[in-house]
């Protein structure tokens, strides 16, 4: 028997609680990202539209390399965290900015996919209606978009909960503080653990079958019943 | 309450370039597809910006460019019937209509809510989904939320097009009813002359963005102000047309003299007749000095269940081209009567009927 439970549960609790909190960030980011570009057009918007995509098509190495100039000590973010007495790199909130920065294109181009399927007149009805720009979104496009942002949401997750290189570069391996699942695999590997190694990756398949069940239930269950995503 | 409307605005095609003012008579907004009448909807609504002009709705200033106003559509208090309603799918019917009424209470909004239901004769759907409804229903609850806000001007977006025959003419009716209690500026936009003219007690006869004829629907169907507003409002048979003395004219394209009873206005350049307007006499030696009578052979004819519209040339038997002069339209209980007499036939173009045109 080659299975064996880890005996340092931590890498399980790191990676959930890192790619809770990115995904939720991911969430918002994404989704205010995507409606204000669907209100504003012209040549701009390309430009903006490729730096948002950027971390999909980078190796994750040079995003972590990026973020690492970036939040270094001599980096803009790095010297203004200094200065108020506090640094990210290497530390738990580096796994989450990394694993964030990584999953943000899914979440971005899944919201703006969503958002623009939502039949403009619907909105333009509510305006008629005496509605803001804040309750038109919130009330009938964000209602109307969910299972596309729902989908987007497991996907960022399900990326976040596979960030590696770039999460390695800025947080770096601390056991019990910035080992995720994807950097207790591999150094677990290198140590020649193989047992270790098993378990994770057993996991870590265990999770992402329930992420891709759960996918398949929403994008397929949005067509059933009045709705879902509308009641509250 | 007054709608008073003064735009400009370029689109790909042409210019939308419109003023009238709107009282509380509903306004048939009639042209056809692509004439800019559901643009010049959106403009008055705050959905589309103007160019250039101003909008003012009883008193407020809605849009001016030289005043630098333009007030939100949300702040508007225009209500609004989307060409397909535009119902929020993922809300029940009484969530629907309950929308624009979120500064009231709950348990007003649902009170409200079902008032306006009852309105406008779709109570019991309350709970229902949008796409459980059928299309008359849909536009009973679209009506019911747009009147929700006890708008001060009403505007509808070709209301009846998405609906069969049998329901048109129950939404019509309908519609008529909630005209005649709202009595505050309704403009209704259709490509159907028969709709804009049941609907409305004035036309705006929209045609490439610029009014062709703004007024009484029973002054513009009688005499068009314009060439344009004659055929836009269903006219089919025109000449050029050059005046002879007081009361004739010589009809160029038809080759004859036609008396008219208007008065002739100095620019007129073409004569023209409504195609039911023409009338059939019976051949007789006497009547061949009759005024506006002219032999006349068929060319073709098309039929619809009760009428049917013949093609006639005057004068001289149809050639191979298949050229006709005039469009004539009869019930077919009186076509019976003459179908069968020998050719030529005689028609008779009544100086009553008769309209004069500038270009």
């Amino acid at each position: 028997m080659i299975l064996t439970a880890p005996t340092d549960w931590s890498p399980l609790r790191i990676s959930l609680e890192t790619s809770v909190t990115a995904t939720a960030i991911t969430l918002v980011a994404g989704l205010a990202a995507a409606a204000w570009r669907q209100r504003r057009g012209g040549p701009a918007i390309a430009f903006v539209d490729g730096v948002f995509l950027l971390p999909l098509v980078l190796p994750p190495t040079v995003v972590g390399f990026l973020l690492l100039l970036l939040f270094g000590r001599n980096g803009p973010l790095g010297k203004l965290l200094l200065s108020l007495g506090t640094t990210v790199v290497f530390s738990w909130p580096a796994t989450v900015i990394a694993a964030a920065v990584v999953s943000f294109p899914m979440m971005y181009l899944s919201a703006r996919a969503a958002l623009e399927q939502v039949d403009s007149r619907l909105l333009e009805a509510g305006r008629t209606l005496g509605a803001s720009e804040w309750r038109v979104f919130y009330a009938i496009a964000l209602p109307l978009a969910w299972p596309g942002v729902l989908a987007g949401t497991i996907l960022s997750f399900a990326r976040a909960l596979g960030e590696f290189g770039a999460t390695l570069m800025l947080a770096g391996n601390i056991p019990g503080r910035t080992a995720t699942i994807p950097i207790a695999i591999y150094f677990a590997v290198e140590a020649d653990d193989v047992k270790t190694a098993i378990g994770w990756c057993l996991i870590d398949l265990a999770i992402s079958l329930v992420l891709l069940g759960s996918l398949y239930y929403w994008t397929h269950a949005k067509g059933l019943g009045p709705s879902r995503a509308g009641r509250r | 309450m007054a709608l008073e409307i003064q735009i400009a605005k370029k689109l790909p095609e042409f210019t939308l370039d419109v003023s009238f003012t709107a009282d509380d008579a509903p306004v048939g907004v009639l042209g056809p597809s692509g004439a800019g009448k559901t643009m010049l909807l959106r403009c008055i609504a705050g959905l589309e910006r103007p160019d250039y002009g101003r909008i003012a709705l009883g008193g407020r200033t809605l849009f001016d460019t030289e005043r630098r106003i333009r007030v939100p559509a949300r702040d508007r208090r225009v209500g609004m019937l989307f060409q397909h309603y535009a119902l929020f799918p993922h809300r029940t019917v009484a969530e629907n209509v309950a929308f624009g009424l979120s500064h009231l209470p709950r348990g007003e909004q649902a009170a409200r809510a079902s008032a306006l239901l009852e309105r406008t004769h779709a109570s019991g759907l309350d709970g229902r989904y949008p796409r459980e409804l059928s299309g008359g229903e849909q536009q009973r609850v679209a009506l019911a939320r747009a009147l929700s806000i006890e708008p001060e001007a009403l505007f509808l977006d070709e209301p009846l097009s998405a609906l069969d025959t049998h329901l048109r003419s129950q939404m019509e009716a309908q519609l008529q009813e909630t005209f005649a209690t709202y009595r505050r500026p309704v403009l209704l936009v259709t490509h159907n002359i028969e709709e804009a003219y049941r609907l409305g007690e004035r036309l705006l006869v929209l045609s490439r963005g610029r009014v062709a004829a703004f007024g009484a629907k029973e002054d513009i169907f009688r005499r068009p102000p314009s060439l344009e507003a004659a055929r836009l409002t269903g006219c089919k048979n025109f000449s050029r047309a050059r005046p002879i003395s007081e009361n004739t004219v010589e009809a160029l394209d038809w080759n004859c003299r036609l008396r008219v009873a208007q008065a002739l206005p100095r620019l007129a350049s073409h004569v023209g007749i409504r195609a039911h307007h023409i009338d059939f006499v019976e051949s007789s030696g006497a009547s061949a000095l009759e005024e506006n009578v002219f032999p006349c052979w068929l060319v073709r004819s098309s039929e619809t269940p009760f009428r049917i519209t013949l093609y006639l040339r005057l004068h001289h038997p149809p050639t191979d081209s298949g050229e006709y002069h005039l469009q004539a339209e009869v019930f077919k209980e009186k076509w019976e009567r003459f179908r069968d007499r020998p050719l030529p036939w005689r028609v008779r173009l009544s100086p009553d009927s008769l309209f004069l045109l500038p270009e």
